[in-house]
């Protein structure tokens, strides 16, 4: 394992007017490693998630990423300032991060969407986009889509293309903001294949998800989160079956009810 | 002389009317559709006096008559050392007065923009221009694509009013036939026709590009080569 991990979160706390979604938050994730962030609504896991790549600007804390730190030109805690808008666009291309609501674009081809990022923001020629394009929808499965519009695609179907649009990129990191919440029970499935073979390639990820399963046996590692804190984290068996917090129990026997019929 | 041969007798100057009806109106609407648009951006600054008076503009333009706006400008404004030819005078009002409920609806379209498509591309790292012309504009000119005919075609129909300030559009040929001729129901008759097929032409022309607009929108239609 690197001496710096990939990112370090140290301390985070972020908060929407009076409401503190993130309450010092720490963790380190590690090249290759896939961790899960799992707890209820409102638990501030997505917030954390977008802290990451500062879709959401995070108050106090760090957030450092191969050791740069982001969002925020590298200074003692008091006289921080925020990067320029330059800096960030640059640190955030080599971060895919994957919405629950995809968000493709709506009035370009699937093909296009894939290349649009290529084009725009690494400066390809259309060909070369085309060619690392093909490759991306080849890897979720998706080549004989690749002129359809993405609206007249199955959510499965536009959560995968959502995947190859950032894998295009080539990132060396890859997060997800609840990839398969929006889909139908029966197309949760293709996108968390997709997934496995991302982990199984030592992608290093960072999954906010309800797919306990997944967390089970794809995450390396579980972080647990309650009122804007981490209140359990480790190897995803030993937080799952083990944990000693009462939260965790509590949180996941409500799961295994539901999921128990 | 019947109808007919009225009009047939008049049509050079009918012609050249309806060319300077066409003319005003498409020069009025592109005038309005870039203050529409300069507008609706400037709004998203957050400069207060800015936004009082792109307020004011748009109360102004959307709470008085046209008639009385262009009386204004061509009129009033000679005391205030504007000077402009009747033809000028009068783009020159369509637009502005194009321009304030241009500026609304674009507002609109700024405003029901999806978050998460902008988001998205930021996540990327496109720069805020790109997001502009790549996402934002195109997603956006779909949305409020029939707003926009909507206003073009209430704008064709306020060229009449350019007459009155001797513009020598179709409604001013007509007038002087009328008074030479005494015939008024051909007059009328060839401007009714004219202004039918004319919002006829603009309606079917503009259906038939918001059909490929929102083309990306239809499960049933076939695939579109990349």
């Amino acid at each position: 394992m690197n001496k710096v991990p990939k990112i370090a979160i140290r301390d985070v706390c972020k908060r929407f007017g009076t409401l503190t979604v993130l309450d010092g938050v720490s963790l380190d994730v590690h090249q290759s490693e896939v961790v899960c962030l799992i707890g209820a609504s409102g638990s501030g896991k997505s917030t954390l998630l977008r802290c990451i790549n500062f879709l959401e600007a995070y108050d106090a804390g760090e957030i450092r990423i191969d050791g740069h730190l982001m969002g925020y030109v590298d200074a003692a805690q008091k006289q921080r300032r925020p990067m320029s808008d330059r800096m960030l666009r640059q640190a955030r291309r080599d971060i895919g991060f994957v919405f629950q609501q995809f968000n493709l674009w709506p009035h370009m081809s699937v093909i296009q969407n894939v290349m649009e990022p290529l084009l725009r923001v690494r400066g390809l020629s259309a060909e070369v986009a085309v060619k690392r394009g093909e490759v991306a929808l080849d890897r979720v499965g998706l080549t004989d889509k690749r002129n359809s519009y993405p609206l007249r695609l199955s959510g499965g179907q536009q959560q995968r293309v959502a995947i190859a649009r950032a894998l295009a990129m080539e990132p060396s990191l890859m997060l997800f903001d609840e990839p398969t919440s929006s889909l139908d029970p029966e197309l949760v499935g293709e996108v968390l294949q997709v997934m496995k073979g991302l982990a199984a390639e030592g992608m290093t990820m960072v999954v906010v998800t309800h797919e306990m399963g997944f967390a089970a046996h794809v995450a390396d590692r579980v972080a647990f989160l309650d009122r804007g804190r981490i209140i359990d984290v480790g190897p995803s068996q030993q937080v799952l079956h083990e944990s000693k917090e009462a939260r965790v129990q509590q949180f996941l026997q409500t799961y295994h009810d539901r999921t128990n019929f | 002389m019947n109808m007919l041969q009225t009009l047939w007798h008049y049509a050079p100057l009918l012609l050249s009317g309806a060319g300077v009806t066409l003319w005003t109106w498409l020069l009025g609407s592109v005038l309005g559709l870039a203050i529409g648009a300069s507008v609706a951006l400037l709004r998203r600054l957050p400069v207060r006096p800015l936004q009082w008076v792109l307020r004011i503009y748009i109360e102004i333009i959307r709470g008085t008559p046209f008639l009385l706006q262009l009386f204004l400008l061509y009129s009033g404004g000679p005391s205030i050392g504007i000077r402009l030819s009747a033809l000028t005078a009068g783009v020159v009002c369509l637009g502005v007065h194009a321009g304030a409920y241009f500026a609304e609806v674009f507002r609109a379209g700024f405003e029901g923009l999806p978050k998460g498509q902008i988001e998205a591309a930021s996540s990327f790292g496109m720069t805020s221009f790109q997001i502009l012309y790549r996402i934002s504009l195109p997603t956006m000119l779909v949305a409020i694509f029939p707003s926009i005919v909507s206003i073009l075609i209430s704008l064709s129909k306020e060229t009449v009013i350019l007459s009155i300030i001797t513009v020598p559009n179709l409604m001013y040929q007509v007038q002087s036939m009328t008074v030479e001729t005494y015939s008024a129901f051909s007059g009328i008759a060839a401007l009714a026709v004219f202004y039918w097929v004319f919002v006829e032409c603009v309606a079917r022309f503009s259906a038939l590009i918001e059909y490929r607009l929102t083309l990306f929108a239809r499960r049933d239609s076939a695939e579109v080569r990349a």
